[in-house]
């Protein structure tokens, strides 16, 4: 058991990585502001950020510059893969937020079940233009 | 030299180009440059099409870094034909883009609205042309963030375009962030981001359970970008409120490059011999194919809007597509390649021609397309044609891929699965016989004067109404390249590395 226990605590940035992605992935579809829905994204993104770093790290290892001296390195890869996959993170978010400005001015809201009803009676009007 | 670079400049042209046309910030040279660079990438695929089937795989080192450090565009002849497929779609709608998004687009915005498209278009044949699984992220998501904006440019005749392509931005992003959650698990037990070189190193491991949540984290993520059926939610709203263009555009390319991506690592990476690649495609596709073909038709025969209709219908098609690769036989494989091309250029031609009655009356309920077929003639033809098509008459190419998915049925001994394909048209055939009906047999509105819509819009729907007869009638280029695509994913996945050409 006690090993168990170790294992669990010397892998708790797994954990967090786990924690961060449910959260997120949670205020995503649950709610209804649509700036709390990018929040959400942005904590879902971030935990496979993490997922990434603590795949690259090497217990003892140093930034991988080469001295000379034997030395143990970290996994520089993951951090560069990152560093793009933080890019495409924030052009999303740019994008989303954006999106949600353009629906503020024409809808006049940024709460879902609003904008649900707002679209509704739209549909009804073109089933009546029919 | 220049036909050495040819892999690479295939993507590099559209996505130089695509400054250039917020650049110039005139419509007429920003379409030209559109026009220029998809026709380059139209030709450039053909003749990568060409010589991938005569001298096999072709590699190309990025910068001349050796794979599997550096980045590796490795064309097969199954990302060959796809390249061709998507250049296709893009070059007839880029021609056909410049008087449709005319009237729904305003100038001012039109040389960004061809950024997007180019860059949308490079993306998208990024993902077709790399071996790396890393750099496949980087373009799907250069593709999809310029493709929300896109759906999100109808905005100006709908405003519902908006919360469209909000839902779009959603979902897409969840799909791509689960694909790199699964790449990050493979990568963590690999080593490596080349596909072919992650294939062996999966082959050395074996099964493990990192490796089952990553496949199942890859898998679930290519479903939502290609509209898996519970996972098609996006789908309709984005086709029907985005630009006429952009939803034809779509129809043929985005969710054809998500099926070829998820084939790149259901064969090529994941080989079919590890036992839960197997259980995937029968426990999962095939269910959830068959149940897309009816429940998604079932839902387009109550379709008002002729644009939700051709999307419900093209998640339909998704599941013949998912139905196909369940087979898991080479007859399975060619026939979902060729759905795959067949659906793209009828589809596209559809979304053309109901682009055209867009521009003439601005509306695209059914109720606008009475009596069109005598007042638009030619497009209301090449409707019926694309109709037929969907619906798999002969000497059309959905009779072709039809056929194909039936043989493959029976060479597994599923009879019911084939009775269903066969019965799933049928409702095709409905919704289809609605607005024929509507066109054709009921008198148009008084004082209708709605005329023909302009030659260049014509041009290139009729281009893809004709290859759509012509391929249906001799099916000897698409069949050969499907049976081709499906050789190189099926019994070939890994092909070595003694086969590489190039710089």
């Amino acid at each position: 058991m006690v090993m168990e226990y170790n294992f669990i605590l010397a892998h708790y940035n797994y954990w967090a990585v786990m924690l961060l992605m449910a959260v997120g992935f949670y205020v995503v579809v649950s709610r209804g502001n649509l700036i709390k829905k990018i929040v959400g994204l942005n904590m879902f993104q971030v935990s496979v950020f993490m997922l990434y770093i603590s795949i690259g790290k090497v217990t003892d290892g140093t930034a991988p510059i080469l001295t000379g001296k034997t030395e143990v390195f970290s996994n520089p890869l993951p951090h560069v893969l990152i560093l793009t996959a933080i890019v495409v993170g924030v052009a999303t978010t740019a994008i989303g937020l954006a999106l949600a400005v353009r629906i503020h001015e024409s809808y006049g809201t940024i709460e879902e079940d609003e904008i649900l009803v707002i679209d509704r009676t739209l549909e009804q009007q073109d089933a009546r233009a029919q | 030299m220049m036909l050495a670079h040819l892999p690479v400049l295939e993507v590099l042209v559209p996505l130089a180009a695509a400054p250039l046309c917020a650049l110039l910030r005139r419509p007429l040279l920003a379409w030209g440059v559109v026009m220029a660079s998809t026709t380059f990438a139209l030709g450039g695929s053909l003749v990568l099409l060409f010589q991938v089937l005569s001298n096999g795989v072709i590699s190309y080192h990025i910068g001349d870094w050796a794979p599997p450090w550096g980045i590796e565009f490795r064309l097969d002849a199954a990302n060959s034909f796809v390249l061709v497929l998507v250049s296709l779609v893009g070059t007839m709608c880029a021609i056909y883009g410049r008087k449709s998004v005319e009237r729904e687009i305003s100038p001012e915005a039109q040389p960004l609205f061809c950024t997007l498209l180019l860059l949308c278009f490079a993306g998208m044949l990024g993902v077709t042309s790399t071996g790396d699984a890393f750099n496949l992220f980087v373009f799907l998501e250069i593709s999809s963030l310029s493709t929300y904006v896109l759906v999100a440019m109808g905005a100006s005749r709908d405003k519902r375009a908006l919360t469209a392509a909000f839902t779009y931005l959603l979902v897409g992003t969840i799909g791509a962030t689960f694909y790199v959650i699964g790449l990050g698990l493979v990568y963590a037990l690999t080593g490596t981001l080349n596909m072919a070189d992650m294939a062996l190193r999966i082959t050395d491991i074996g099964d493990s359970s990192t490796l089952r949540v990553g496949f199942a984290f890859i898998i679930i993520g290519f479903g939502l970008k290609l509209a898996i059926f519970p996972l098609h939610q996006w789908l309709p709203n984005a086709y029907t409120y985005a630009p006429s263009m952009v939803s034809a555009f779509l129809a043929g390319t985005a969710t054809k490059v998500a099926v070829y991506a998820s084939l790149r690592f259901l064969y090529t990476v994941f080989s079919p011999n590890l036992h839960f690649d197997a259980q995937v495609l029968q426990t999962l596709f095939l269910p959830l194919g068959l149940a897309a073909i009816f429940v998604a038709s079932g839902v387009a025969i109550f379709q008002s809007n002729i644009k939700r209709l051709l999307a419900y219908s093209s998640v339909a098609q998704v599941g013949y597509i998912l139905v196909g690769v369940s087979f898991a036989n080479i007859t399975g494989l060619t026939a979902t390649f060729l759905h795959l091309f067949n659906h793209a250029i009828m589809k596209s031609g559809l979304l053309l021609a109901v682009g055209c009655v867009v521009y003439r009356t601005g509306s695209c309920s059914i109720s606008t397309f009475r009596g069109l077929g005598h007042r638009m003639p030619w497009t209301m033809a090449a409707f019926v044609i694309g109709g037929l098509s969907m619906i798999g008459i002969p000497a059309t190419v959905g009779f072709i891929s039809k056929w194909y998915l039936v043989l493959g049925a029976l060479e597994r001994g599923w009879w019911p699965v084939a009775f269903a394909m066969v019965a799933g048209s049928l409702l095709a055939l409905i919704y289809f016989g609605r607005i024929v009906e509507a066109a054709y047999l009921q008198p148009s509105p008084e004082g209708n004067k709605v005329t023909e819509a302009p030659l260049s819009m014509l041009a290139p729907l009729w281009v893809l109404t004709i290859s759509c007869l012509a391929l249906g009638i001799n099916s000897e280029f698409t069949v050969s390249s499907a049976r081709a695509a499906a050789n190189a994913l099926f019994f070939d996945p890994h092909p070595g590395l003694s086969m590489q050409v190039g710089p």
